[in-house]
């Protein structure tokens, strides 16, 4: 009996110290309870200098050359919303994530796992239209996994891909990097996807329907990368918003943000269902936007670049990186008073994406 | 929504405040009574507009908060039951027990789900019509209509899988109980635009008048309570108490007759336990017999042990205004939003959570 291991103490499970004995949807909503499991449960066992920064991707570098690496799972109900399907987003979602890296996205690997009865033609439609994504994006599907699972197991589709992008030399992107001054530029009007998705799930209908935003940035970032080279940090706020997305770069970089509430790019059809549902658009899933930090002598490029084309049409400065309350972000209210923008607390949307 | 842009305008929220700061020539403190309204005051910095002199302090208008912990308990036993699905709005799921909460349960395997609208609960009810649907409804008079059409829509239906546990509250006994105790230290009010929109604002003339107390009908936005506190203040400094009507464009003075004649078809005013407060007489309703099979707490007879607060948290003296969430030693520490000890750290109309989600920066923990 003396070969049994000891599992009281190095093997412990850290959570339910907490008051949490079962995940609840919020560890997945990108929020706080997310960032506590990762910090508790997951990083303490795989800590590595790669995974560490909690970026979008891990930065890897191979024989002296450097790539990006990621994965996401994409659950979304229902599987098919205004301005997309889960297929596309599940390519857009990682080829996003590379970007983000700076990243040249090139191979995904695609593991479906389907709830037995899903109808043949709905499979057909969503591949076809993650073959048509990864045109779009220019990246291949190189390897794939299908598994099915007994009806009631899963819910119709389930979807992960992780991909690998190329990094060019000079480029140095990451959450560490925002500086004192820099300004915060969004790529265009926040919050579509998710309301596009709740408005699916709560029967709201709009004169012009809103249409999720789901679109690779890759081509538009490296664009960006080309001809500039004041670019500290991009990010595209998926779960959480622009709100937790902020507040990771501010906790990263050590820095404050201040967000001005006027310079807010939100549509009426967004702002009109986010007071339905008592949504905060700052905390709305974005899947076809990003925030560029920018050194200030390049705002204007940036914009310039942005503004050309269709997928950064609506793109606007919202804020500064400052000096004052480091690790948290304020906004400055459209009433001339000052609110904190804390991290997502809880889960707002489960299954966005 | 566009309309709402001038309720929220830079040019007039600073007209109003310079006017506040005109007229204002001695301390004053007023209570918003409805959470909502808290809300809107952190989250687009109201109380930095205003002239040092004026208090605002914030009211039990969250419903959430005031629900007994009895009548949350009784619901997490309900959702632990197979043959139950338990709905309610998403808040009240969050919400601390003695033990747990409802999403804990949820997680745990319980059929728990949020719902908009209690009606969306009746037609959960009409699908499973093998399973006991209950909606947990809570809520001031905003909220009673639509629970009252709940237990009215069922019993067209003839549903007997459908019940309401109603932790009801109404806002004008509150007044007159904060007003009534003596460490009471409010001087005018602002109630609740939506609560006066279902019930008119007659029932807040005597209370004016018993009390000598300014009450101002006041909406939601900032414009909305700038000018609710303008109007306020100058009762005041004016020596009046009179019941002003600020939120005229959703308010008349007799409500909405059609809503209220709902809530008494199915409601009687009844005594109410208030959370972190103690029992007001009549300040709640209660399902009237004839719907009693509607009603959750008499179909699932359950005995629910009477269990006490944590000793750290203040919401009681937070909901009665005398205290503020950051004077609490737990707030921000050992109470977050993550790990609420408190109702009002949960919810999103809970004065705490307004301080610890938008309006930690001047505000240390004390």
């Amino acid at each position: 009996m003396n070969d049994t291991p000891d599992f009281s103490s190095g093997l412990s499970c850290p959570i339910p110290l907490d008051q949490y004995p079962h995940i609840l949807l919020a560890h997945g909503g990108g929020g706080k309870l997310t960032q506590r499991l990762i910090a508790q449960m997951f990083l303490p066992q795989f800590s590595n200098p790669m995974l560490e920064p909690l970026h979008d991707g891990a930065i890897v570098t191979i024989n002296g050359k450097r790539f990006a690496f990621s994965t996401d799972s994409f659950v979304v109900s229902p599987i098919f919303f205004p301005g997309g399907n889960i297929g596309e987003l599940a390519v857009f979602g990682t080829v996003n994530d590379l970007a983000m890296c700076g990243a040249k996205p090139e191979f995904l690997s695609v593991g479906l796992i389907i709830e037995e009865g899903l109808p043949m033609d709905e499979l057909w439609q969503i591949t076809q239209s993650m073959r048509k994504a990864a045109e779009r994006a220019n990246v291949k599907l190189v390897t794939g996994d299908t598994k099915v699972v007994d009806r009631g197991k899963g819910d119709k589709l389930f979807i992960n891909t992780s991909g690998v992008g190329t990094i060019p030399e000079e480029i140095s992107i990451s959450p560490r990097n925002a500086r004192i001054g820099d300004s915060i530029i969004v790529s265009g009007p926040i919050g579509l996807h998710g309301i596009a998705i709740m408005s699916v799930r709560e029967g709201l209908e709009f004169e012009s329907p809103v249409l999720s935003d789901t679109a690779p940035l890759n081509h538009l970032v490296a664009k960006i990368l080309a001809q500039t080279r004041g670019i500290h940090v991009l990010r595209d706020p998926t779960r959480g918003g622009i709100a937790s997305a902020l507040n990771e770069i501010a906790a990263a970089s050590d820095v404050g943000i201040v967000l001005r509430e006027d310079a807010l790019p939100v549509t009426d059809e967004v702002q009109g269902a986010c007071e339905i549902l008592g949504l905060d658009p700052l905390y709305v899933a974005n899947e076809g936007k990003f925030l560029s930090i920018v050194d200030p002598s390049d705002t204007t490029k940036v914009l310039e670049i942005l503004r050309g084309n269709e997928l950064g049409r609506g793109a606007c400065v919202i804020g500064n990186v400052v000096e004052d309350h480091r690790r948290s972000v304020v906004m400055k209210t459209r009433i001339g008073g000052n609110r904190v923008v804390e991290m997502l607390s809880g889960e707002q949307l489960p299954r966005i994406c | 929504m566009k309309y709402l842009d001038e309720f929220r305008d830079e040019a007039a929220a600073r007209a109003l405040s310079q006017e506040i700061r005109n007229v204002t020539t001695r301390a004053w403190i007023l209570m918003e009574i409805c959470g909502g309204q808290t809300h809107t005051i952190v989250k687009s910095g109201i109380d930095e507009l205003l002239p040092s002199s004026i208090t605002l302090v914030h009211g039990p208008g969250c419903p959430v908060c005031v629900t007994p912990l009895e009548k949350i308990d009784r619901a997490i036993a309900l959702a632990s039951r197979p043959d139950v699905i338990l709905t309610s709005f998403g808040d009240m799921l969050r919400v601390p027990g003695s033990s747990t909460d409802l999403l804990s349960v949820k997680a745990g395997g319980g059929d728990v789900r949020m719902v908009y609208s209690p009606l969306d609960a009746v037609k959960i009810a009409r699908n499973n019509p093998s399973r006991q649907v209950v909606f947990f409804g809570v809520g001031f008079e905003t909220t009673a209509p639509a629970n009252a059409m709940a237990i009215w829509q069922a019993h067209q239906l003839k549903l007997d899988n459908f019940s309401l546990l109603c932790s009801h509250v109404l806002v004008p006994p509150a007044i007159d109980a904060l007003l009534a105790s003596r460490t009471n230290r409010v001087q005018g009010f602002l109630a609740a635009g939506h609560v006066c929109t279902v019930m008119g604002y007659e029932e807040y003339i005597p209370l004016a008048a018993k009390y000598r107390v300014p009450i101002v009908v006041t909406g939601f936005e900032p414009v909305d309570i700038l000018q609710g506190i303008l109007m306020t203040v100058k009762q005041l400094e004016t020596g009046r108490f009179e019941v002003e009507n600020q939120y005229s464009r959703s308010v008349r003075r007799e409500g909405n007759i059609h809503a209220r004649n709902l809530i008494d078809r199915i409601f009687e005013p009844g005594d109410q336990k208030w959370r972190g407060i103690g029992l007001i007489p009549k300040s709640g309703y209660a399902i009237r017999s004839e719907f009693s099979t509607f009603n959750a707490e008499k179909r699932f007879p359950i005995d629910v042990a009477e269990v006490q607060e944590s000793p750290l948290c203040i919401a009681g003296e937070v909901l009665q205004g005398l205290k503020k969430p950051h004077e609490c030693s737990a707030f921000g520490t050992q109470c977050t939003p993550e790990s609420p000890i408190g109702a009002p750290m949960v919810s999103s109309e809970g004065a705490c959570a307004a301080y610890f989600l938008y309006g930690r920066m001047n505000r240390a923990p004390t």
